[in-house]
């Protein structure tokens, strides 16, 4: 289980998350959906250690991994598939995914092949291009390779910065197919946030709706996507 | 045409030397952000390290593998000293910082090796060939040939190997090469390191030719310097390409105008690079897929 306690974080001098509390379980999809600028980035970044919280804990199965550096969450089992992709464009779709495993390269080699290999099961359009630059796949193609090159380090939990962005509905569904994939297939926990909340919601068990910095409301899917607030400000549905 | 092969082989060999150091330049600066001023003091403490030990009565093919782990092991220790605590400070603080370190090194030099200049016996006896109606001496045949080792090496390692695979990662990305569990900091010491030996080996190679002192590094820390940009301060092939023009372009002006003019004219090609193509001359334009 993953949970997070009355967490802050601010970015320079401004204060961005409020006293947070969420948890995810063991296989479980949760999304968490806001507007822009209501703080899902920086939630995410904060818990893979690329901002170091001023207050809260973060627990993933009993481990305390809040305020550890980001290289060393990795190691801990929390991947972030950052927002934009950020593959390496220079390397090869295979040194991207190898890079995934970093910690692991010297020490497990025949591990390595095996999640490679598994990757490649996974994403089957990642094959074609194997040794080819990464910088040359196409958005959606980018984004599996985002995706794959995190799952490469055995993630206890994925997150996820809005997968979906700039991609067509066809990949997106693809992709959110995936993560479905993992969750029921590996057991992952998943954290997924979204601007494409009709999306988010599908595949989530629950979600979380952020507002400047706090969750106004959390719920299962059915529960948050049936709520008339939510209907209006994110689905787009008149109520009433 | 025997005096232009001449001169061509001429500006290869010390443009190959640039590149080293262009090198250095471009991997410290990548992983870290950090324009490193120091770079040219390893070359004038690899050149004048490798005197002291060829004195000591170590061979030179001995003398010359020290000189170079001696400086990147004084280049390891600039990063945890001097880097490393700074690492949270802006880029101009680190900058500033690294010509601080410049000029402190410079200052050891001054006081270990005093202001004479040092000379380092010739790699190889020194007799002249004749190729293709050039004649050449074979010193700089053998500087150019280690050389170009030394680049294959390094594309080598760059290219090939998981290592330089996760320093390319950290150079093109720093926050997505620490999600991936790279420890960013530890490349920061590598990158420092190789950056070290590399300035070294650029003042093992010079030595011989032009006398070492313990000032020698302002000056070919600014060629490295020039030949970097030349090339696009992010791309390692084109830091090479930079370094080798920019020591061909030394050679004919020097040979076919007049060395007086030669770092004139050097520096205002730069001028005119930084003009038209302040991307490096052998960068492609580049956009980003959405």
């Amino acid at each position: 289980m993953f949970k997070v306690e009355s967490l802050s974080s601010r970015i320079g001098k401004i204060q961005i998350l409020h006293s947070l509390d969420f948890h995810v379980d063991k296989g479980e999809i949760v999304s968490i959906i806001g507007a822009n600028g209501a703080g899902k980035s920086t939630l995410l970044n904060t818990l893979a250690g690329i901002y170091t919280p001023v207050e809260g804990k973060v627990t993933l199965q009993d481990d305390l991994i809040s305020g550890l550096p980001a290289h060393k969450i990795v190691g801990k089992g929390l991947c972030l598939v950052p927002e934009g992709r950020q593959i390496f464009p220079g390397h090869t779709v295979k040194e991207n995914l190898t890079l995934g495993i970093y910690s692991k390269y010297y020490k497990d080699r025949k591990h390595v092949e095996e999640n490679l290999e598994r990757m490649l099961e996974l994403f089957p359009g990642l094959k074609k291009h194997y040794h080819r630059i990464g910088g040359n796949l196409s958005g959606g193609e980018q984004q599996m390779l985002a995706i794959g090159r995190a799952l490469m380090s055995d993630p206890k939990i994925i997150l996820l910065d809005e997968p979906s962005m700039g991609l067509a509905p066809k990949i997106v569904n693809e992709i959110l197919e995936i993560l479905v994939r993992i969750k029921e297939e590996m057991g992952t926990m998943v954290i997924l946030v979204e601007q494409n909340v009709k999306a988010a919601l599908k595949v989530a068990d629950r979600a979380y709706v952020m507002d400047q910095g706090k969750f106004i409301m959390n719920g299962t899917n059915e529960e948050i996507s049936s709520n008339p607030e939510v209907k209006s400000a994110y689905l787009g549905i008149k109520v009433g | 045409m025997d005096l232009f092969l001449q001169y061509l082989i001429t500006g290869l060999t010390v443009g190959s030397i640039y590149a080293l150091l262009a090198v250095g330049f471009v991997t410290i600066y990548n992983v870290t952000g950090v324009l490193n001023l120091a770079q040219g003091e390893f070359a004038m403490i690899g050149a004048l390290s490798c005197v002291t030990l060829v004195n000591l009565g170590i061979p030179i093919f001995g003398a010359i593998p020290l000189a170079i782990l001696i400086t990147a092991i004084i280049g390891l220790a600039v990063e945890r000293l001097a880097i490393n605590p700074a690492r949270k400070a802006t880029p101009i603080v680190l900058v500033v910082i690294t010509l601080g370190v410049s000029i402190f090194l410079k200052g050891m030099g001054l006081i270990i090796w005093g202001t004479s200049p040092k000379s380092l016996p010739p790699l190889v006896e020194s007799k002249s060939i004749e190729f293709m109606g050039a004649v050449v001496n074979s010193q700089s045949l053998w500087i150019l040939v280690v050389l170009i080792a030394h680049l294959v090496v390094l594309y080598w390692f760059f290219e090939k190997t998981f290592l330089g695979s996760a320093l390319r990662a950290s150079e093109k990305n720093p926050r997505a090469a620490s999600l991936m569990g790279i420890n960013t900091s530890t490349m920061s010491m590598i990158a420092f390191t190789i950056a070290a030996g590399l300035g070294a080996i650029a003042g093992v190679m010079i030595a011989p030719l032009t006398d070492a002192t313990y000032e020698m590094g302002f000056f070919i820390g600014i060629k490295g310097f020039v030949a970097m940009i030349f090339g696009g301060m992010h791309s390692i092939p084109g830091a090479v390409a930079g370094g080798l023009l920019l020591g061909v372009i030394e050679a004919f002006s020097g040979g076919y105008i007049s060395t007086y003019y030669s770092d004139a004219l050097a520096f205002g090609f730069l001028l005119l690079v930084l003009f038209f193509r302040p991307q490096g001359l052998f960068t492609k334009a580049t956009g980003e897929r959405v």
